[in-house]
């Protein structure tokens, strides 16, 4: 079984991946990072680039756990990708990143996490960065 | 003295505190649009047209003034950032910008762009002072032959000169030519490509063809191709008050100058905008960097940001001085403030000074305000400018659409002019599309009108005899200056073409670096 990891190229995002890594660890079977974008701004700072991507595979790399990185374009949110993700690898566990909003952003804006943590099929492991 | 006494007065309306906030919010959407690649100034002020309406004119040029200032200094932030220039006037600044930002000088060169802007701005601001009185002063003296002339010279530089294809500026140009026409013949009465359409019988207005063109037809574009994967934005230091070296100083105080010198000048013949005078400047840093410096261009000179920078905010002011004085606008923004002061009944040319002196002594205040301004907001808040590139397009298009559709609609309040608006939207888009210009268009329809009521009426005082239009010594000399203009432009052309190829070798070698490092990212 697999354990599948929303990563995002921030502290908080660095977080989760440690966390899922040390899951990984305990658990056995493959790491999967997921990380999308929609493509529909100019600017993603969510959706990593080159060099956060070497970072990231160093990383991984030195933890000595089985990993697989998918970076791709989709016109769904981030949570679909994540649990679409899940769900084909058949995960036994997904990991997210969590923060603190103010009452404002929670009334405007939906949350990836929420909606993970609502509606995926299996366990999910919220870290506080 | 008189001059200076009538901008004294100037200030005195400028400073006013409901002008300070017009300037103030002409200068920070100003920003915000050329921050955003695909909108520039020309756009927005031909969307925020129809909603100053119901200001006097002096607030509403105030806020348009700082639109076009506000639109140079954005342009800069995304080129040196992102290596997507915001608008036309910025691509040079990346060539350079963007490579000291890759090496960590990003600050730097953020921090020179936006005092050399100042700099020019203030500088060409001082000039447009003194020149402008004078140069209408010239004007009055113009007669319709003069203005053939110089109407001329504007259509072809603006429509054949400053693109990169001058089959596809003409045929703009005429396109813009051609719709200046529709409507009622102004001596005869006769109606002309109405099509027997009575919405037509009134022509068609500018500002239903700028906001299509501008707004409309880049939201078509844009939607063309929503899902573009997102760019890399290069992370600036904290702490702008150490931006600058004492170094960095030195090395730039002596490009800004001469960006100026060179912007102002090509911004006030009306022979092209900020595009020309920015390529002007680079080249003649690069030829003037000696030893290191020279090897220092193509991997990131900060003289490379600070002279293109400073040209292309001081051709900025130099605009506006044939704007004034001749009522000929030389770029697409000024077009529109053309067609702005038209809207309020106020004819630009060598009698604004007098008729309009409040009027137009309070703009020239306000464009000191606005630069001072620009530098206290461009400086710190470059993270939140950074910020704005973060929105979905197609928030920010849909509100551009609702924008553009509601100011077509306040026009003249008929349904008509919306349907006006999606058809000139459609052919914006296919403008775009193929790589058609749009300034030649909306400065052939704007002066369109001008140019063959001048025509006219030099024909009908030499009774129809062609040979006047050679006739006056001004005329002659404005000819001889096209002559001049365009030959410069074939060897301009040529040396852009070969500096091109230069940064395009370079840049080649650069990627190749780059790509050995580059990780191939998974698609599906």
């Amino acid at each position: 079984m697999s354990v599948v990891v929303g990563y995002l190229p921030h502290d908080r995002g660095r977080a989760a991946l440690r966390a899922a890594v040390e899951e990984t660890h305990f658990r056995g079977g493959p790491l999967v990072v997921v990380n999308t974008t929609r493509a529909d701004r100019l600017v993603d700072p969510s959706f990593a680039q080159d060099e956060e991507l070497v970072e990231l595979h160093d990383l991984l790399e030195t933890s000595g756990v089985d990993y697989e990185l998918r970076q791709f374009t989709s016109s769904e949110p981030a949570a679909s990708d994540l649990m679409g993700v899940a769900r084909e690898v058949g995960a036994e566990l997904i990991v997210i990143a969590v923060r603190h909003r103010t009452a404002v952003g929670k009334l405007l804006l939906g949350s990836t996490a929420q909606t993970v943590l609502l509606e995926a099929t299996c366990p999910v492991l919220a870290v506080k960065g | 003295m008189d001059n200076l006494f009538s901008l004294l007065d100037g200030f005195a309306t400028a400073v006013q505190p409901i002008y300070l906030l017009y300037a103030l919010a002409g200068v920070f959407v100003g920003t915000a649009v050329g921050v955003l690649p695909g909108i520039g100034p020309a756009m927005t002020v031909a969307l925020l047209m129809p909603l100053t309406y119901s200001l006097e004119p002096t607030a509403a040029f105030i806020v348009f003034a700082g639109i076009y200032y506000g639109g140079m200094y954005g342009g800069s932030t995304t080129s040196i950032l992102l290596n997507t220039p915001g608008e036309s006037a910025s691509i040079i600044t990346a060539l350079e910008g963007n490579k000291m930002a890759k090496s960590g000088r990003g600050a730097a060169a953020l921090a020179t762009a936006a005092v050399g802007s100042f700099v020019a701005g203030t500088l060409a601001t001082v000039a447009l002072t003194f020149v402008a009185p004078t140069a209408a002063e010239l004007a009055v003296k113009l007669g319709p032959v003069d203005y053939v002339a110089l109407m001329v010279l504007a259509f072809l530089t603006v429509g054949a000169l400053l693109g990169s294809s001058v089959s596809r500026g003409l045929v703009a140009l005429f396109l813009g030519l051609f719709l200046g026409l529709v409507g009622v013949d102004a001596i005869s009465g006769q109606q002309r490509y109405t099509l027997g359409v009575p919405v037509l019988t009134d022509g068609i207005d500018v500002v239903l063809v700028a906001v299509g063109l501008f707004a409309v037809g880049e939201a078509l574009y844009v939607g063309s191709q929503l899902r573009r994967g997102p760019v890399h934005v290069i992370p600036i230091s904290k702490g702008w008050r150490s931006w600058m070296t004492r170094e960095d100083w030195r090395r730039s105080w002596r490009p800004w100058l001469r960006g100026t010198a060179i912007g102002f000048p090509i911004g006030t013949i009306p022979a092209g905008g900020a595009d020309v005078s920015t390529f002007l400047s680079y080249a003649g840093e690069r030829r003037l960097a000696k030893g290191e410096r020279k090897e220092e261009f193509g991997h990131g000179a900060i003289e490379g940001v600070a002279g293109p920078e400073s040209a292309n905010n001081a051709a900025a002011a130099g605009v506006l001085v044939p704007l004034l004085t001749l009522g000929l606008p030389t770029s697409a923004t000024a077009a529109i403030m053309l067609a702005a002061f038209q809207r309020y009944n106020i004819q630009p040319g060598p009698l604004l000074f007098e008729n309009e002196s409040g009027l137009v002594w309070a703009l020239i205040a306000s464009l000191y305000v606005g630069n001072l301004m620009l530098l206290a907001l461009n400086l710190p808040l470059v993270g939140m400018w950074v910020k704005v590139l973060q929105i979905p397009r197609h928030y920010l298009y849909a509100g551009i659409l609702t924008f553009a559709v509601l100011g077509a609609f306040a026009v003249n309040f008929t349904p008509a002019d919306v349907v006006i608006l999606l058809v000139i939207g459609l052919l914006g888009f296919f403008m775009r599309r193929y790589g058609y210009p749009v300034a030649p268009l909306v400065v052939g329809l704007i002066l369109g009108p001008m140019f063959e009521a001048q025509l006219r009426r030099a024909l009908s005082i030499s009774e129809g005899d062609p040979t006047t239009l050679v006739q006056s010594t001004f005329a002659v000399a404005v000819y001889g200056a096209l002559l001049v203009v365009v030959g410069l432009s074939v060897w301009l052309k040529g040396r852009e073409r070969r500096l091109e190829a230069a940064i395009a070798e370079e840049g080649e070698t650069d990627q190749v670096e780059a790509s050995v490092g580059t990780v191939t990212k998974e698609q599906s």
